[in-house]
């Protein structure tokens, strides 16, 4: 999947579900349409289900990154509302 | 059922798939203030009961639930009321379509007499909120996948999206261990490209109980992907109850006791067609 600038971070490794998901809808909402956030996240549920609940939300997933520390960064394209 | 209160019944209502409309709710409301007690029970199974119902008044209860759209269930050697969770149509982790084959399944077997009850159970997918498995049949949604390498970008979700370590990733594919997969269909439902195909479908489980015997139904067919398949082997599966049991045998113990592989012979021909 070519190459993406990121625009704006956002950490959810602070919370649990279902917190991950609301915080990480919250900061693509601020974001503008075709903007590029990258969410980090735990391993385990966190990386088994917030995926799919962007996908559903109708955002363009770019990648997925492990970052060898128990966490991943998710790599989202925003879509129009 | 009859109640410790003598003349009191604790009168059942049919009910599939765990749905009422809002107009059989009055019904049951209206009914139950007028001949109960002013409440109903819900039961274990979706079921719902209007208890303190007078011996006397069953047939005009009966006549009045009927002119109000509710029809009233069934106890003792029978197919029992079908149960499922919401499913597809309404649940995102869903994978079929499970009110509209609880009604199938309803009109086809409810009430059918039997050595001992039956109860059929459907659950839309793995997480099995319906407990497929205490059925004497459980029916549970799956989907088959198959990894699609010319939409796949190798994001890496489907392969953490996985629960059951069948999917692993190199630098150039996918790699599926179909002995681990698990049918929950969890790699497809968060690809972002779409690179799995997946083929919706019904796992079986045969001769589950939770009442005095405590038994988990056993899964050994293949996923059933076409619901004409699907009654051939739940035809099959009473039909072998009604020749093996005996009277008041659950579906279990008649299995236990005919043997499991005569059994799954059985249903496996009739799986095959």
């Amino acid at each position: 999947m070519g190459e993406y600038l990121i625009d704006e971070t956002v950490d959810i490794t602070d919370v649990v579900c279902p917190v991950t998901f609301v915080k990480a809808k919250v900061a693509l909402e601020e974001l503008e349409e075709g903007q590029i956030l990258s969410i980090r996240m735990n391993d385990g549920e966190p990386v088994q289900n917030v995926p799919r609940s962007v996908k559903e939300e109708g955002h363009q997933i770019l990648k997925l990154t492990d970052n060898g520390d128990g966490t991943y960064n998710l790599i989202v394209r925003k879509t129009a509302d | 059922m009859r109640q410790v209160q003598k003349n009191n019944f604790s009168l059942r209502l049919k009910v599939v798939g765990g749905n009422l409309t809002a107009d059989q709710l009055l019904t049951v409301a209206e009914i139950s203030k007028k001949y109960g007690d002013g409440y109903v029970h819900l039961t274990s199974r979706q079921g719902v009961e209007i208890p303190f119902i007078k011996l006397d008044d069953v047939e005009p209860v009966k006549a009045e639930l009927k002119a109000g759209g509710v029809d009233t269930g069934v106890c003792g050697p029978r197919v029992r009321t079908v149960t499922a969770c919401q499913g597809s149509k309404i649940c995102s982790s869903g994978c079929i379509d499970t009110y509209s084959l609880a009604v199938e399944i309803s009109d086809r077997y409810f009430g059918r007499e039997l050595p001992h009850k039956f109860k059929f159970g459907i659950t839309g997918c793995m997480n099995n909120c319906l407990k497929a498995e205490e059925n004497d049949l459980g029916i549970k949604g799956g989907y088959a996948v198959e990894w699609l390498p010319d939409a796949c970008t190798l994001c890496g979700v489907c392969s953490k999206a996985c629960r059951e370590g069948a999917i692993t990733q190199t630098d150039s594919e996918i790699l599926l261990d179909e002995s681990k997969c698990s049918y929950c269909g969890r790699c497809a439902k968060s690809c972002p490209f779409d690179a799995w195909k997946s083929e919706p479908g019904y796992l079986l489980s045969f001769g589950g109980t939770f009442g005095n015997l405590i038994a988990k139904g056993k899964q050994f067919l293949p996923i059933v992907h076409d619901k004409e398949t699907l009654f051939r082997v739940a035809d099959a599966a009473l039909t072998f109850f009604d020749r093996h049991a005996k009277p008041s045998e659950r579906f279990r113990v008649a299995i236990d006791r005919t043997g499991w592989d005569v059994f799954q012979a059985e249903m496996e021909a009739a799986y095959r067609g």
